[in-house]
């Protein structure tokens, strides 16, 4: 394997706390265990770091959309205007509204935050340099190796839900209460799309394992898996609750929704989950459909993050570009595009796949011709989807819409002339 | 007294507790919750016994799917946040139902350890998922389209008693 | 434990992490309760009748009809896990068969209107 340079850092690192560890006389399972912590603790505070960044980073590419500066005030380029939210956010009376219940009402935030975090557990920021580090052998540059990568990151998707139920309720307010029943009748929706998608993407690349799908992709899987890429997109968009589909924290509508009653630090906390779980959906859609951290001259993890700040910037765009969905529009959206499109995608997909098995073309084979080929497919079947539904928009523009008699006609006075007849 | 026993007997600990919590409590929503948290200790046992699937299986049907549906249930009947009445927790048949739970309790303890449990000590293969896939086209073909038929029965069931009453329409 | 053990100890560093703010945050602000900070928002009323609030029945159907969905996820990942050792075409047929089922039961759905947000 060849040793890139950037992934030696990290390896030293690990091989030398090893070292020390050892020399110590440590029992071999306990450094596991505290190389475990470290590892958690990196990227926890990794976590935290891209949030920051990515407030940031917002802030100036809406200004820039919105042909403005943005904020350059605190530090060059505002580029400590996080670290001022920050101190803004901790330094915010805490109200807790009466009536409210109030181990529910302080756990909430720290599970929604937990919920987005734990998705990293599982993303390759590097290869896997074989060998051995110090008498341990040597493990992919993640958290961990999960053989159900793909699927753990679903299972981590649920845990958030029960967050906002959480959140809605403890407040004793009806609104924050409509808000979360909204908010979790749009998340469970948009995770359909999303489920099937991952069945998808798991048949085509044959592993669940998030390392093992990287190594796989000796061409990009966006390729063969264009629809898949398309619709897990942007459901990920709808998951973290983002624009256009923000619609369940709407400043002017239902008043942010189910986190009205939280202030200050509490707030922040829901904020970091949501922004947490929208990089989370770009590092995903980067493992799995852009080769992950595969790149020629950089370092392995500073290639992923150059990919996964360039979907988070086509995010952006998306999100400052249109404008906000009605819940009727969201609910329709999903069930009656997203959900047969990627139901159809999977047959479509499966059929495809193995035509082309037959006729010996392969992923191992030749893998740029079975992508073009799949490729191919997924257009057409994405062209006959547009179709569809700009057939079915036309024909709903089309219906004349009754004029509704107005209520409050008033009957015209009798005239005088004909009452004194 | 390994490392492993004690995380079991502290996962094991916690769904009997919340088990326990949630048919005592008296506000429904935290019954709700306890709920969860048992469903959670389920999940880490499935964890600590190598069943990785079912332990992600667990964790998106039974608490993103399951649990969501009772706490929607929940809110159906009873309305919205603030106090809920508090119910009475013991009904007049529960001397009856405690002699049923514990003629139950000395069957399950005399007869389940009767049997032998086939235990292996070998490793869980690294490809047992795609056994099973097999399995499932293979020798299981049959209760896999099954269950699809009864998704489908669930799904008409549930979109029928849910539909909106025309009017002029009787009820059931 | 295929990582799970990981996902434990990374629950435990990433609330006490969390929490980190909301302790500095509970020692730095100031704290002047008072009865009307404390009241229920309502856009600046007061609130008038209980907390109870109408709970449609359309937001069970969608909990159910994604419950539904995601059980079939769950059958269908062990088969794509499996998909590329198929040697005929008949498990293909299978999934088709499982997969058409359930599109008729969305199918279904949409005609009576079950997928329209009332």
């Amino acid at each position: 394997m060849i040793q890139i340079p950037g992934n030696d850092i990290f390896i030293a690192l690990a091989t030398w706390t090893r070292e020390i560890m050892l020399s110590i006389g440590l029992d071999p399972a306990f450094i596991e265990i505290v190389m475990a912590f470290i590892r958690a603790l990196l990227l926890g505070t990794m976590a935290l770091l891209v949030f920051m960044l990515i407030t940031w980073l917002e802030r100036k590419v809406v200004a820039r959309i919105q042909d403005r500066i943005g904020p350059n005030l605190a530090g060059p380029w505002g580029l400590l205007q996080p670290i001022a939210d920050g101190i803004k956010a901790i330094t915010k009376e805490d109200t807790t509204p009466n009536g409210a219940d109030v181990t529910i009402f302080n756990a909430s935030p720290i599970v929604a935050g937990v919920a987005a975090l734990l998705v990293y557990a599982v993303i390759p920021f590097g290869p896997n340099p074989g060998g051995e580090c110090a008498g341990a052998p040597c493990g992919p540059m993640a958290g961990t190796e999960m053989s159900i990568g793909l699927f753990y990151i679903l299972a981590v998707g649920a845990v958030s839900l029960i967050a906002v139920l959480m959140a809605g309720w403890s407040s004793n307010n009806k609104y924050a209460l409509l808000g979360s029943f909204r908010a979790v009748a749009e998340l469970l929706s948009y995770e359909v799309p999303q489920v099937l998608s991952i069945a998808a993407m798991v048949m085509i690349a044959g592993t669940m394992s998030m390392t093992q799908i990287v190594e796989a992709q000796t061409v990009p899987f966006i390729f063969p898996l264009f629809i898949t890429a398309l619709v897990f997109f942007i459901s990920g968009i709808a998951e973290s609750g983002r624009s256009p589909f923000d619609l369940v924290e709407a400043e002017s509508e239902i008043v942010a929704g189910y986190h009205i009653e939280y202030s200050g630090m509490k707030f922040s906390l829901f904020f970091l989950g949501e922004f947490v779980h929208a990089f989370a959906v770009c590092a995903v859609v980067t493992t799995v459909f852009l080769n992950g951290w595969q790149g020629p001259v950089l370092p392995p993890w500073i290639w992923f993050f150059i990919k996964s700040f360039g979907v988070f910037f086509i995010m952006m765009w998306i999100k400052f570009t249109m404008p906000r969905f009605r819940i009727d529009q969201l609910m329709a959206f999903n069930w009656k595009f997203l959900v047969p499109v990627s139901l159809l995608n999977l047959l479509v997909l499966a059929v495809g796949d193995t035509v082309l098995k037959t006729v010996g073309i392969t992923r191992e084979a030749s893998p740029w011709v079975w992508g073009m080929i799949l490729f191919a497919a997924n257009l057409v079947l994405l062209f006959a989807a547009l179709w569809a539904l700009g057939r079915s928009a036309r024909k709903s523009r089309l219906i004349k819409r009754p004029i509704v008699a107005r209520t409050d006609d008033v009957k015209p006075a009798p005239s005088p002339v004909a009452a004194s007849n | 007294m390994t490392l492993t026993h004690i995380i079991f007997i502290v996962f094991a600990a916690i769904t009997l507790l919340s088990a326990l919590f949630c048919v005592t409590t008296r506000n429904m929503f935290h019954a709700a919750l306890y709920l969860v948290i048992s469903l959670f200790g389920v999940a880490a046992t499935f964890a600590m016994l190598e069943a990785s699937f079912l332990a992600a299986a667990q964790l998106i049907v039974y608490v993103g799917a399951v649990a969501i549906l009772i706490i929607f249930a929940v809110m159906l009947t009873r309305g919205g946040a603030g106090s809920l009445p508090a119910e009475r927790q013991f009904n007049t048949q529960a001397g009856l139902a405690a002699v049923v739970t514990v003629v139950t309790l000395f069957i399950l303890l005399r007869v389940v350890p009767f049997f032998n449990y086939p235990v292996q000590d070998a490793a869980v293969p690294v490809d047992i998922l795609t056994q099973l896939g097999h399995a499932l086209v293979g020798d299981f073909v049959l209760p896999f389209e099954v269950a699809s038929v009864l998704l489908l029965a669930a799904l008409i069931g549930a979109i029928y008693i849910a539909r909106e009453r025309r009017k002029g329409e009787v009820e059931g | 434990m295929d990582g799970w053990a990981f996902v434990g100890i990374f629950v435990v560093v990433g609330a006490v992490l969390l929490s980190v703010p909301l302790i500095l945050s509970a020692l730095l602000a100031p704290r002047k309760p008072n009865p009307i900070k404390s009241e229920t928002y309502e856009c600046g009323m007061e609130t008038y009748g209980d907390t109870r609030v109408q709970f449609k029945a359309q937001y069970y159907v969608y909990a159910l009809m994604f419950a539904i969905f995601d059980i079939e996820t769950i059958f269908l990942l062990p088969w794509a896990l499996a998909y590329k050792d198929f040697a005929t075409i008949f498990p293909l047929i299978e999934m088709i068969v499982f997969v058409l089922i359930l599109v008729g039961g969305l199918a279904y759905a949409w005609r009576k209107g079950a997928l329209e947000w009332l």
